[in-house]
């Protein structure tokens, strides 16, 4: 049950550089999706969620085109072939 | 088939009265506009009523003050207090090499003045802060943000909400943008979005991290472009909408940005009800860093004598660079090694590091530095410490013919 985790440029360093990782999480939620996806990126959940294992407030998830603070935070589901998009604030201008 | 803009869904009314009429030399000059069935004079009109303030007249500023004046936008504010460095002119390319060192709103005014003589350009040449903001953009229709740091986004941001001000937004990094739009009246807020700035020193500025110049102009044409919808009311606004833009994949991804009712300024119980301290909000300097570097920072001067008296034999560091390698490339202090700031926060640094010599760490101007002090600090070496001002501080004052970047 493969679900393809969109990665941001300033993450990518992480994941050897890919913009795309796909993972096969046994736990079908966004909280499943980063803790499969921290074994493929080593260290890229702890910029994703807090130290209290809770989404960062200014790194947003979204599986789909919805933002999972607005459906169930780390316990939205996320079925066969989900994109799951990862979208830090950055401020460059 | 024709579409009456009211009921196009998702148009919201437009934001700028006509103007009472066009002369005969705006007439020619916007011809290409006046033919278009959805703009025509009505639309044309309310472009040369409109008051649109630009904050920055840097990377994003630069197309979209060009783009909006090429647009026959009546009234142009640039909010702008830096001056134009040659390394702006890889992307901010309303400057030219004649204005380096030059005022970057004068030189802005200056183009737009070039590309549309019926623009009155008022140049705001003072920085954007809690003090002044509320008074400047009283007297605009449209906020067009083209800043790069969270403090004046969160800043633009709250003042566009208390004053019921629509706010086009646009954000770069090296080959990624976003761009929405922000009204809170009708929609979401840009902390509906991302609610808390990151802390500092865990995401990078373009001054860090780079940025493709041609990036501007994609994400700054879309701010032009949701301007011009507003002002005149036609399409659908990028209002709820977030774009992010990879140039690598030549890809828009559009997601949903919804209203946050518990937005701390346009949730139902807003905390923020007046402009904040914003430096504060957002931590110019890490708690972590700025404690590790009270009296553990030393100056360019001092390095240069330490490393003379290394040369000499009589003392002994190890002087760490902490940028990038591409930034290495480019420029370094003689007599370093290169360990990238990331491998301090990982924690894989700290095997590399001597425990009978002194450290001593650079980067580009003191930031990144500070916050692997922090971690070098907290592994025991408790005499390490850091340069102020980092590499750039070294060329200006003691290898002025080394570039900067």
């Amino acid at each position: 049950m493969s679900v393809t985790v969109r990665i941001p440029t300033i993450l990518r360093t992480y994941a050897d550089g890919a913009a795309e990782v796909t993972v096969d999480p046994q736990d079908q939620t966004v909280a499943g999706v980063i803790g499969a996806l921290d074994l493929q990126a080593p260290g890229i959940s702890a910029r994703i969620l807090d130290e209290d294992g809770k989404l960062r407030r200014f790194v947003n998830v979204y599986v789909d085109d919805e933002d999972v603070r607005f459906l169930s935070g780390l316990q939205t589901q996320t079925p066969e072939r989900t994109v799951v998009s990862v979208v830090p604030a950055v401020a460059g201008g | 088939m024709t579409t009456t803009i009211a009921s196009t869904p998702g148009a919201l009314p437009p934001v700028v009265e006509p103007a009472d009429s066009l002369s005969v030399d705006e007439v020619r000059r916007y011809s290409r506009h006046l033919i278009i069935p959805d703009v025509g004079m009505a639309g044309q009109k309310r472009l040369k009523n409109a008051k649109v303030l630009c904050i920055g007249a840097g990377g994003l500023g630069s197309p979209a003050l060009m783009y909006l004046a090429a647009a026959g936008v009546g009234t142009l504010g640039i909010v702008e207090f830096d001056t134009v460095d040659e390394s702006n002119l890889q992307r901010q390319i309303i400057h030219g090499q004649s204005d380096i060192g030059r005022s970057k709103a004068e030189s802005a005014r200056d183009t737009i003045r070039e590309t549309n003589p019926y623009v009155d350009v008022v140049v705001h040449d003072e920085r954007l802060d809690s003090s002044n903001a509320l008074q400047i953009f009283a007297d605009y229709d449209l906020i067009v943000d083209g800043t790069d740091n969270f403090a004046t986004r969160y800043l633009v941001n709250d003042a566009c909400v208390l004053l019921g001000k629509p706010y086009v937004w646009g954000s770069i990094y090296r080959f990624e943008g976003q761009a929405s739009v922000f009204w809170a009246e009708y929609g979401p807020c840009y902390r509906c979005l991302y609610p808390d700035p990151p802390p500092p020193g865990m995401v990078p500025s373009c001054a860090e991290g780079g940025v493709l110049g041609v990036l501007c102009a994609s994400i700054g044409s879309i701010q032009v472009t949701e301007a011009i919808k507003l002002l005149t009311g036609i399409g659908q606004p990028l209002l709820g909408t977030l774009v992010v833009y990879d140039a690598l994949a030549l890809e828009y991804r559009r997601l949903k940005v919804r209203k946050d009712p518990n937005c701390a300024v346009c949730g139902e119980h807003p905390t923020v009800t007046e402009l904040i301290d914003y430096e504060l909000f957002c931590g110019a300097i890490s708690t972590d860093g700025a404690e590790a570097a009270r009296d553990s920072t030393i100056s360019v001067r001092q390095l240069a004598d330490w490393l003379a008296a290394r040369d000499r034999g009589e003392r002994d560091f190890l002087l760490v660079d902490v940028r990038e390698p591409g930034e290495r490339e480019i420029v370094e202090i003689p007599g370093s090694v290169l360990i990238p700031k990331g491998r301090f926060l990982d924690g894989s640094a700290l095997a590399e590091l001597p425990t009978d010599r002194q450290v001593v760490l650079y980067c580009k101007g003191g930031v990144r530095s500070a916050d692997a002090l922090a971690v070098v600090k907290g592994a025991g070496l408790a005499d390490a410490v850091h340069v102020g001002g980092g590499v750039v501080a070294w060329v200006t004052q003691i290898e002025p013919d080394k570039p900067v970047y």
